[in-house]
């Protein structure tokens, strides 16, 4: 039974949230089985994550604990999973940051239809790691789509007075980029081979990229690229992350900018560039173009914001410029890089959007006008967000910095066959890094240094439960910062072999 | 003991985190105790390796861990131990100990004490990370550390704006200056293949890259010095430094974190020699920035604030000396200064101490009488500072001056000459508007009083040092210091490509010497004689100086000229980008929701709910899709 648990840890991982529902939905009404429950199963699934993590084989590049059984075999849809190096962090990222999620919710933040709040959770859930270890198109866009209901549910029921703006703007966006995937997706199945052989499994289609032409290739990436540029989000896209951020309860604003942003810069990665690398080819310029400017123009729209979450959500926007800057040089640095961008922002941002809710639920401002004084009344909360902040502007020796450096190590190297290359781009990139300082330093000088008002003189610093969500964090933070190598070591095959893997097939294509 | 190179910074690291994880519930006051006695076992670790290196351990690396490889890319935490690292390691953990222990009775009653000194230790942590660095990356790990410590010790009272404010400034400059770093390390990367000093000083050496690729890193680099040793253009965070507590800006803003970037380029000195013109842009700003820092020192009214002009200027003369091809003497020049710069910010501080935290000398007058010590120790150390012989700054300034002129830098030979009678003046006129004179505030001179000796010993041990630390370079240019440092920072005389001296020229030496010495005797003549005859008037000094006194005592108006040209354009530029986000973009997506809503709420009458509304999406993707590849199988579609 254990060895037959074991051969199918990824399928255990999609099963645990679902199964959770069921106790779940027998006490719906009692507030605080309910509660339980919840964390007993992000738990049980980070463990199993954890599990997981411990059963790769570091330095491997192709994809391992695979699973994979015939689902729809009349379209050649196969419910496959597996995960390799770009992936199998990304996973306990997510269960972690929704035990975090979850549990700080069960404090006392989600003060009505806590029930239904932690069934959206746990579905979020089966999405979110679902996202993460499909090798199947169709299975993996069931999976993107399945993230979107409960966030629409979790923003449109327990958010702030917006929300149903906010909840319109973030499903019609992100609707419209999967609808435009789903169209790729049928288009690449139908291209795959003649009629009872097709397949939308990853792997069989790495393998038969020479059906892919060109033009074929320009269309689809664009596609797929819209539904992931739109996830990110990339510029000029991004208008729906502030609104959909500002209205989220916390918890939804740290899955939502922990998670559900990767899986845009995970599917570039993962199936984009290697299935149509003659398609990023041909978008290149504009893909590089655009990230630059959303490193820049996040950081200077940040610079400006009265809103303490707001600023945070435009801060993502440059974060993730680097990650996407990071895909599309196309050479490992880069690549690396941008992968533990994502895993570096996953830790970062959660944290920062904890404790703006931490701080939020004390204050119940959220102004940076409005704040001002906090360090001395608050030291724990001022030490905890200090780190977080300082590792978000990319400090040496904390996380931030490794994927951002990279990063720019390999938008240095870049070296486009015309047009503007690594030495134009790379300076122009390392800007984002002072304005980053200028955002943050400034957003936490107005926040916690000053006078602090009276009216928020009796206010408590981090209730144990609170120390609890951010503790594993900060350790993270501190060591990705210190020890980046056993995550590169982890990543850098995989990102090595999704490359080779690009040029490959576009030789083969172009041949 | 080379082998344990890594103790060094364990100890202040591991006082760090007892302290910042106990400090403020349990050790409270202990927590100085503790910070100085790690400080003070690097300092014992440290002497241990100075001691092998100069019996003949010339070049060490000491791995620690791999820190990360991707690819062609590969940087280990290692430490580089050589000669010049040596000297730093000893220079800054000797004194770091010793402002640890004044430190001890300076912030006795601040109530952030136990923050301080966890602060205080991971500086110093950061900063022989920093030093011991073999490669450019972990270098700059120490190099963005000591940042972080300066800005969370210059914002130490975060109550008051002012501290907080020139933190994040400090932090912002640094992090432009840091912009150059990163692109001169990535470059090098790129040229080299590495980052690792000596692999890249070894293809420097023997396979040379074309002069402009070298050029553009040294300039990069060099953007990077300017910001952490506070040279022009980006100077002007470090005097408003001071808004921090006086031991900080000894340890931090005067001995150590800002001598960063003289020992970058000193450590760079094969990049720079092989780069051509460069160095002689790095001369240059030095000497510009000296005599640019000196002369608005001339005005200042507050203690801390001549002290850190001074060290703007006293940093431009070590850029002068690397500019001129004359690294040991800057490092000599840093050594020196870290000495005396040291004192003459603990003796202001012993001031500021004694008569409760005031800074203006306007106040001040007379109060030789109340603090002996204090006193006599600050006279040694500005003689230092004026560069009097026998005293430490006599030697290093005048071997810079002399390497200026004879390498072929008589511009800037007159330039340093010229400052260093600037400096006189403005030494002799804070120490005689502080202690001579009579007192100008009764009230502040009687409750004036000497400073606890956990203070004044570390400056006397300050002052021994400001005397003697000046005769490692005796005989000039041929002393130990130069025996020392020399394999290490000419390579050009390894290879023949310099004349080795067969020993002191001293009719030159002396010549220069008188030179220089006479117009510093000249500088704190006309400073007594305008400060010594009875009570100095500021209003008269300044009707007499006219105009040119305003302009000095505004700073020559750059902060106001950043502000206008840079900070305000900046927010507008944000401003404008904001409202370009709110209406442009977000304002065409609203337009075409709405134009969707329209569209869609003819056909919801036939649906109901979110449910019915999700399949309509679907059917109208569905429809897309066969739109799109009937569009793309007919040919349509296609490029």
């Amino acid at each position: 039974m254990a060895a037959s648990l074991m051969d199918h840890l990824l399928t255990l991982l999609v099963v645990i949230p679902v199964a959770g529902l069921i106790p779940l939905v027998v006490f719906f009404r009692d507030a605080r089985a309910v509660k339980q429950v919840a964390i007993v199963t992000t738990f049980i699934e980070l463990v199993v994550s954890l599990v997981m993590l411990a059963q790769f084989h570091v330095g491997e590049a192709g994809f391992q604990l695979t699973e994979s059984a015939a689902w729809l075999p009349s379209f050649g849809i196969r419910y496959e999973l597996g995960v390799d190096g770009i992936s199998v962090l990304l996973i306990p990222m997510t269960t972690l940051l929704t035990f975090i999620s979850v549990l700080y919710s069960s404090g006392g933040a989600i003060k009505e239809r806590i029930g239904e709040f932690m069934a959206a959770f746990l579905l979020l859930e089966v999405g979110m790691v679902g996202v993460f270890m499909a090798l199947d198109l169709f299975l993996f866009y069931v999976f993107f789509e399945l993230m979107l209901v409960p966030m629409y549910l979790i923003i449109g029921i327990w958010g702030g007075p917006r929300r149903v703006y906010a909840t319109l703007k973030f499903v019609l966006f992100t609707l419209a980029g999967s609808l435009l995937m789903l169209v790729g997706i049928i288009a690449v199945y139908l291209q795959s081979g003649e009629a009872g052989d097709r397949t939308l499994s990853l792997p069989e289609l790495l393998t038969r990229s020479d059906r892919f032409p060109p033009d074929f290739q320009f269309w689809v990436f664009l596609a797929f690229g819209l539904a992931f540029a739109i996830k990110m989000p990339m510029f000029p896209f991004h208008t729906w992350l502030p609104d959909a951020h500002v209205e989220a309860p916390t918890a939804g604003s740290i899955v939502l900018a922990g998670v559900l942003l990767k899986a845009g810069g995970y599917g570039f990665l993962r199936f984009a560039v290697p299935l149509f690398p003659i398609g990023t080819q041909a978008w290149l310029p504009i893909l590089i173009l655009l990230s630059v400017v959303a490193i820049l123009y996040g950081a200077v729209v940040s610079v400006v914001q009265k809103d303490l979450k707001k600023l945070v959500a435009y801060s993502s926007v440059a974060h993730m410029g680097f990650v996407t800057l990071g895909i599309f040089v196309l050479n490992q640095q880069g690549g690396v890089g941008a992968v533990l961008q994502m895993l570096n922002h996953g830790f970062v941002t959660g944290a920062l959007f904890l404790f703006v809710g931490i701080q939020y639920e004390k204050t119940h401002r959220r102004q940076i006008a409005d704040l001002g004084g906090l360090a001395n009344q608050w030291p724990l909360y001022t030490a905890f967000f200090g780190v977080f902040t300082l590792a978000s502007l990319g400090l040496p020796g904390l996380n931030g910095f490794v994927g951002e450096f990279l990063v720019l190590l390999g938008t240095f190297k870049f070296n486009p066959v015309g047009g503007p290359g690594g030495l134009f781009w790379g300076p122009l990139a390392a800007l984002g890094v002072i304005l980053a300082a200028v955002y943050l330093l400034w957003m936490f000088q107005r926040v916690m240094f000053g006078t602090l008002r009276e009216a928020y003189r009796a206010l408590p610093d981090l209730s144990p439960l609170e120390v609890a969500c951010a503790v594993p964090l900060l350790v993270l933070t501190v060591l990705l910062g210190v020890f980046p190598q056993p995550a590169i070591a982890i990543i850098a095959p995989s990102v090595q072999r999704a490359l080779a893997i690009a040029t490959h097939a576009s030789a083969v294509v172009l041949k | 003991m080379i082998q344990d190179a890594w103790l060094i910074p364990a100890f202040p690291l591991a006082a760090f985190f007892v302290n910042v994880l106990l400090g403020r519930r349990w050790l409270k006051h202990w927590t100085g105790p503790i910070a100085a006695l790690a400080v003070g076992a690097s300092a014992v670790v440290a002497i241990g390796i100075f001691l092998e290196v100069r019996a003949g351990a010339e070049r060490t690396i000491v791995p620690l861990y791999e820190f990360m490889t991707v690819g062609d890319f590969s940087v280990n935490v290692a430490a580089l131990i050589d000669p010049l690292s040596t000297a730093m390691l000893l220079v800054v953990t000797v004194v770091s100990f010793l402002i640890h222990v004044y430190a001890i009775g300076y912030m006795a009653h601040d109530h952030g004490f136990w923050r301080f000194f966890s602060w205080f230790p991971l500086f110093v942590f950061a900063m022989l990370i920093l030093v011991m660095a073999d490669n450019y990356l972990v270098m700059f790990v120490g190099w963005e550390g000591v940042g972080l410590c300066s800005y969370l010790l210059i914002g130490f009272w975060f109550e008051r704006p002012e501290p907080a404010g020139a933190a994040k400034k400090a932090f912002v400059m640094n992090r432009i200056g840091d912009w150059g770093f990163t692109i001169g390390m990535i470059t090098t990367f790129l040229v080299f293949g590495s980052m690792n000093f000596l692999d890249v000083f070894d293809r420097v050496a023997k396979d040379p890259p074309a002069q402009g690729v070298l050029s553009l890193i040294g300039l990069a680099f060099f953007l990077g010095a300017t910001g952490k040793s506070a040279q022009l253009p980006l100077y002007s965070w470090l005097p408003d430094a001071m808004e921090g507590p006086t031991p900080v800006s000894a340890l931090i803003h005067a001995a150590t974190m800002v001598t960063a970037g003289v020992y970058l380029i000193a450590r760079s000195t094969p990049i720079y020699e092989a780069a051509g013109p460069v160095l002689a842009g790095v001369g240059g700003v030095g000497a510009l920035t000296a005599i640019f820092a000196a002369t608005i020192a001339l005005v200042q009214f507050d203690i801390k604030r001549v002290m850190a002009y001074s060290t703007v200027s006293q940093l431009g003369y070590m850029f002068l000396a690397l500019g001129v091809g004359a690294p040991i003497a800057a490092m000599f020049h840093l050594i020196t200064h870290a000495f005396f710069k040291a004192l003459l910010f603990l003796g202001s501080g012993s001031v500021i101490h004694g008569i409760g935290d005031v800074q203006d000398m306007r106040r001040m007058g007379g109060l030789r009488s109340k603090m002996p010590l204090t006193y006599w120790t600050m006279v040694i150390a500005g003689g230092a500072l004026a560069a009097l012989p026998p005293l430490a700054g006599f030697w290093s300034k005048d071997e810079i001056l002399g390497s200026a002129f004879t390498n072929g830098y008589p511009v800037l030979w007159v330039v340093g000459v010229f400052t260093g009678g600037l400096t006189a003046f403005y030494v002799t006129r804070a120490i005689w508007l502080t202690f001579h004179g009579q007192p100008r505030d009764r009230h502040l001179f009687e409750h004036a009083h000497e400073s606890p000796r956990v203070m004044t010993v570390p400056l006397l041990v300050l002052a021994a040092g400001s005397v003697l630390v000046g005769f490692i370079g005796f005989p000039p240019d041929h002393g130990f210091l130069h025996a020392f440092l020399g394999p290490v920072v000419e390579a050009g005389a390894a290879k023949g490509l310099r004349p080795i001296d067969t020993g002191t020229n001293w009719p030159q030496f002396l010549i220069f010497a008188a030179i220089s010495t006479g117009v510093g005797i000249g500088g704190i003549l006309l400073g007594l004689s305008m400060y010594a005859r009875g009570r100095p008037d500021p209003a008269a000094v300044s009707r007499a100086a006219g105009p040119y006194y305003d302009v000095l005592t505004n700073k020559y108006y750059v902060d106001e000229m950043y502000d206008r040209r840079f900070v305000e354009v900046a927010k507008a530029v944000a401003g404008a980008a904001w409202a370009f986000d709110i209406h442009i973009i977000d304002g065409l997506v609203n337009r075409l929701g709405w134009a969707v809503k329209l569209g869609g709420s003819g056909l919801r009458r036939a649906q109901t709910g979110i449910v019915g509304n999700y399949a309509l999406s679907v059917v109208a993707g569905l429809l897309l899709i066969m739109a799109v590849y009937g569009g793309y199988a007919t040919g349509w579609l296609r490029r």
